[in-house]
């Protein structure tokens, strides 16, 4: 079936609405406000490299969160037999089903400083925590929002281990350790790489969980980028700076990642 | 070990579903005070001032048009582009599918901004104009897209090339081809892509924020509640959003249920999503 020219349409329409706006970023990211080319923007970019770094360790630290809560409860539910399985899959989906912003504001109500969680230490006679307007509540709410991204590709990956390749290492002597060290886990590397990746870039270029629950001390990228573009700051050509730089963080970390999925098992890759 | 994992699995649901249950409780809280977290009885008055809210249900009639024509237009366009990808040559499909993935790996805050500044510019030149459902289709369109050119494309690598050429040979139109042979056998995919463009189009709020001017939708609404300091009406809301999602899930679950194995098949697909 050769039918080249149904695409066309399509064609057309991602030259209009990828190519060109990708484009604009670029443009305006290299232009002043006279729109004469310029690299000060990009160079006051570098004004802000304590912001970039607090994002990237933030998202560095959401994600390890993730990955380490999220393996076991993949692990188990794949382990789980067939209708038990389904209704745990769908119960880590159907939060994902919910708008985000609603999701992160229940953590709002939970956290702050005449929340629910310090009545109840009041009420048990304990001192209360200050815990909203801190990172720490910046990488819970990147962790509970999500999650089940980890959760799922981990899941499809580790149900599709072939049972019988585990016996045999069983069979051949290997203890329990030694068989999720040597088969489990590099079975379930394209797994773990499709998850890092769906919880990292979300979580780098947030702006909506570092405002709600960081208060405004915590700013990430994506307030930046925000407040060049909607903000009181309004400068576009500084906001397609910081954009354009995420973009090419984000590329490079995608590139760093499919390196190690050539390295290790390709087979079931859900590369997204 | 079996109670370990079980206990460990039980902390993990815990954490997921306890702020869920917490926005439920308090949605029917009675409190005059209007605070987040004193319970003062149960009240549905919260729900009463949600129904009465003329920018609410505004939004939400806004979303659900964005949501139908952004599904509706993605899914023509990019199951066409699918074929059409199809029969390209393996230089032009690499180079017209990695473009397809830039959307989806690109962060959205970066898709929003890019999108802005087109429409910002467009506005301009066509003199002066404001951005606001147009643009919003527009650009819901733009990031539905690679979700059904993806759910198209295995379907029709599943399929025999043959069946196509044969339906001609006896006696069939191109289109007729098409539409009698092709796609009836690409519908789950094609399906599938629709359901998720329009669930996407319904969850954006990043993208939506930044081309969307002064209109608003469903998550922008919801956006601007949280901004202020004290708004009971979103538990309420949130309450409402989440059975019905619940109850949806519910009956498809069930509609399915005499088929397991494709049950377990629509479990697998929708984590590889």
């Amino acid at each position: 079936m050769k039918m080249k020219s149904a695409a066309f349409p399509y064609l057309v329409w991602m030259a209009v609405f990828i190519i060109v706006p990708t484009m604009l970023v670029v443009i305006f990211a290299f232009t002043g406000r006279d729109g004469s080319f310029t690299l000060r923007n990009l160079e006051s970019v570098g004004q802000y490299s304590n912001v970039f770094l607090r994002s990237i360790w933030l998202g560095a630290v959401a994600t390890a969160v993730c990955l380490a809560a999220g393996y076991p409860l993949a692990y188990f539910i794949a382990q789980a037999g067939g209708r038990r399985r389904n209704v745990l899959i769908m119960l880590v989906m159907l939060p994902m089903w919910m708008n985000f912003l609603l999701r992160t504001y229940a953590w709002m109500t939970l956290l702050e400083d005449s929340g629910l969680i310090n009545r109840a230490l009041t009420f048990l006679g304990l001192p209360t925590l200050h815990m909203i307007n801190t990172q720490g509540a910046v990488v819970l709410g990147m962790v509970y929002n999500y999650i089940p991204y980890m959760i799922l590709p981990l899941y499809s990956v580790l149900t599709k281990i072939d049972k019988s390749v585990v016996e045999a290492a069983q069979d051949l002597g290997a203890d329990s350790r030694k068989v999720f060290l040597r088969i489990t886990l590099p079975m379930s590397m394209p797994g773990i790489i499709s998850g890092v990746t769906m919880v990292f870039v979300p979580a780098v270029s947030t702006f909506i969980i570092s405002r709600m629950l960081g208060g405004g001390s915590n700013l990430l990228i994506g307030d930046l980028i925000d407040m060049q573009f909607l903000g009181s700051a309004y400068n576009p050509n500084l906001g397609s700076a910081i954009s354009l730089v995420l973009m090419i963080l984000i590329l490079i970390c995608m590139g760093i990642m499919n390196q190690f999925d050539k390295n290790g098992a390709t087979e079931g890759g859900i590369m997204v | 070990m079996k109670t370990a994992s079980r206990i460990y699995t039980f902390f993990i649901f815990l954490f997921l579903y306890a702020p869920i249950a917490v926005l439920v409780v308090f949605s029917f809280n009675g409190s005059e005070t209007m605070s987040r977290s004193v319970w003062s009885g149960f009240s549905l008055r919260w729900y009463r001032l949600l129904f009465q809210d003329r920018m609410l249900l505004n939004s939400l009639r806004n979303t659900l048009v964005i949501a139908v024509v952004a599904a509706a237009v993605s899914t023509v366009l990019g199951t066409a582009a699918a074929i059409g990808i199809g029969g390209m040559n393996k230089w032009a499909r690499r180079a017209v599918m990695d473009i397809t993935n830039f959307p989806m790996v690109n962060p959205d805050i970066v898709t929003g901004v890019s999108l802005m500044l087109l429409f910002v510019a467009a506005a301009r030149l066509l003199g002066n104009r404001s951005l606001g459902m147009l643009s919003l289709i527009l650009a819901h369109i733009t990031f539905c897209l690679p979700y059904v050119i993806l759910s198209v494309m295995p379907k029709l690598r599943q399929m025999d090339p043959n069946l196509y050429e044969a339906a001609q040979d006896l006696g069939c139109a191109p289109v007729q081809a098409f539409f009698k042979v092709v796609l009836p056998e690409i519908l789950p995919g094609v399906v599938t892509g629709m359901l998720m463009a329009f669930t996407l189009s319904i969850d954006d709020f990043v993208i939506s924020y930044f081309t969307s001017g002064t209109t608003q939708t469903l998550p922008i609404f919801i956006y601007a509640m949280t901004r202020k300091r004290v708004s009971p009406e979103i538990n309420a809301l949130s309450t409402l959003l989440f059975g019905t999602i619940f109850a949806l899930l519910m009956i498809l679950n069930f509609r399915i249920a005499g088929n397991p194995g494709r049950r377990g098949r629509k479990a697998g697909e929708g984590a590889d999503q």
